[in-house]
Order: C-alpha cells, then structure tokens, then sequence
C-alpha cells in the first residue's frame, strides 16, 4: 500500500488528529469520557495505521521498538510509583491527599499521573503486540 | 414500570436484531477474512448499543479495542495462516445440544436478575452510593468513571494494568521467542522491506555454505 497515492494523502490527514484525539481523550479524561486505556489504544492505532500505509520500516523509525519494549513496564512502574509515593507521604498505598495542598489538586494529580502510567503502558502494548505479529509473517 | 416503547427502546432493539443477524452470518461465513470483518462490524454495533445505554466509556472502549486493535491483529493473524476454514467432518449433534443447554442455563438465570434498568437494584445500592457522596462532597473529577477508576478503585485498575503488561510480555515472549531470536530479528530490520526474502535467502544460502565449507575443511 506504499504506493497507492489516495490512502497516503488521506492517511496524512488524518493521523494527526488521531494522535491528537488520542491526547484529548486522555488529558480530558476527567471531564469527558474516555481515560488512559482508550486514549492509549486510539494512540497505538495512530502508529499501527502509519505502519500499514507507509511499511513498517518507517513506522519503527517513529515508534523504535527499544523504546517502545521499554515503555510497557515504564507505565506500570509510574503507576505503582504513583502508589508507593503516597506512602512515603505518610498516606496510604494509592492515596493522592498528600501530592498538594487542596485536596481536589492533589487528587487531580494522582488520577493524572496513573492515567498517564495507563496510557503508556498500553499503548506500547498494542504496539509491541503488532509488531511481534508482523516480525513473525517476515521471518 | 410499564412505560410506552420509546425511540431508544427502538434503537437498541433494531441493534440487537442487527447483532444477532451479524452472529448468524459469523457461523455461516467459512471465510476467516469475512468473519474478521463481520467481527469488527459486531464489535461497532456494540459500540452503538453502549452508547445508547449512556454507557460512553465502555462504548470508546469497544470501538478502539473490539473494532480497530483486534481486528487488526486478527488480519495479521490471517496473513500467517491463510484464509480459508477447513470443512469440518464431524457431527455438530453434541455442540449444538451443548450450546443449547448453557444458553437455556443463561436465559434461566436472568430470571433471578433485578429487572432491567431499575434504580433500586442491589448493585446501586452497594458502594455506589457512597462513591457518588464523597465525589459530590469533596468536588472530584466530574467525571465520576475516572474517579472511580483511578482513585476509589485504584487498585483494581493497577492490577488491569499489570494484566496488559503481563499480556503484552506474553505475546512477545511467545511470537519473538526469548532473548537470542529476538536479538536476530534487531538485526534484520535495517534490511528493506521488498528485497528482504531474497535478501534472507541469500544470507542464508551464503551461511550455510560457509559453515558446510568450514566443516569439510
């Protein structure tokens, strides 16, 4: 599909306000619908369609696959972070109160910062997961 | 509550008929790139029916994940294994019974299920009520899905997230096999995409002839 002039002009078009609906969707999870799951899926299908249109040799110099492959513990690390920081805060396990001052703030912070952990890791997932598939059909 | 059928009872009925047509049309299909399709076509209806049940989360959910991510594996999955069901010899008398029996088991067990929709179902009255109080009196997030997800069930949402990873580490594990192969395959992606098999072959060809030299010298 590399060639075919219709699918790369449109596939330009659109992919960044996929990636930018991706953001929206996680960054304005706490108003709208949507959060760090879908937001990564929407983000990961940015990738996977630049991949089908443009091959998967240009998609890896988007998305490297080291980077990516490092990104799925990253997330679960911040997320658990995020947890094991609220104890050494004094609170509990995944208690956001102490992160500032208000506690509406404090709590934003945390649902933002363990939404971002989500996003990342299952965005490199579906990444990871469909390049394992098309590494498979070339060898 | 004896209500009069209104629009949105309509459109979730006409959906669910769609559905079920779409499920028939999955049996019938022996085509594995028509029922990938067909799939992801299930998978938007029923992205429509939660969106029809105010349920736009799990409907975002769906579509992204349902219609587009697996279909898309699913379509690379085809193009390692071909396309085409092999016909199948044996009597469908025991699964269609089976199939049967569990569905009249479910269809029996909703008997015992709090009507559908109604306001004083036991799981509106467990947490939730709670969960709905502290969010109003400490002004959270208005958007009560994320709050609860991600704060008053922080756990359970840092446990999904170690199961996407666990699952991710497991495809990868399975499909590029460990830490040697995986290294190999590093290697071969700065080769170009069109000239790989040829160029594959040929390394391969000039490995082998090397080593079957290196073993009659």
């Amino acid at each position: 599909m590399r060639f075919d002039l219709i699918l790369r002009v449109g596939a330009k078009l659109v992919l960044p306000f996929i990636l930018l609906f991706a953001l929206y969707v996680q960054f304005h999870g706490d108003y709208g619908p949507g959060g760090g799951f879908q937001a990564g899926v929407i983000a990961a299908g940015m990738v996977i369609l630049y991949a089908l249109i443009f091959g998967i040799r240009a998609a890896k110099q988007i998305a490297p696959p080291a980077i990516v492959e490092m990104m799925v513990p990253l997330g679960v690390l911040l997320y658990a972070g995020t947890g094991m920081a609220g104890i050494f805060l004094g609170d509990n396990f995944l208690e956001y109160t102490a992160f500032a001052h208000d506690f509406l703030h404090a709590h934003e912070w945390g649902i933002f910062t363990v939404e971002l952990g989500v996003l990342i890791t299952v965005c490199s997932t579906m990444i990871v997961m469909f390049y394992a598939f098309v590494e498979r059909g070339r060898s | 509550m004896t209500e009069a059928p209104n629009a949105e009872t309509f459109v979730i009925s006409l959906l669910l008929t769609l559905l079920a047509g779409i499920t028939l049309a999955i049996i019938r299909q022996r085509n594995m790139f028509g029922v990938v399709i067909l799939s992801g076509i299930y998978s938007f209806l029923m992205a429509s029916i939660m969106i029809a049940l105010d349920a736009v989360d799990v409907a975002m959910t769906e579509a992204s994940v349902g219609a587009g991510i697996s279909t898309v594996i699913l379509l690379a999955t085809l193009y390692l294994t071909g396309s085409m069901e092999y016909p199948q010899r044996r009597s469908v008398i025991i699964p269609l019974c089976l199939s049967l029996a569990v569905g009249a088991i479910l269809i029996w067990g909703t008997s015992g299920l709090p009507k559908f929709g109604v306001a004083d179902a036991p799981i509106h009255k467990h947490v939730g009520p709670t969960y709905i109080q502290y969010s109003k009196d400490h002004k959270m997030p208005p958007n009560m899905v994320t709050a609860v997800l991600a704060d008053f069930r922080g756990y359970d949402t840092l446990g999904e997230t170690a199961v996407v990873f666990t699952a991710g580490i497991g495809v990868l594990l399975l499909l590029q096999g460990g830490w040697r192969v995986s290294s190999a395959g590093r290697k071969r992606d700065d080769e170009d995409d069109e000239n790989e098999p040829s160029a594959r072959s040929a390394s391969d060809a000039a490995n082998g002839g090397t080593s079957a030299g290196g073993t009659s010298a």
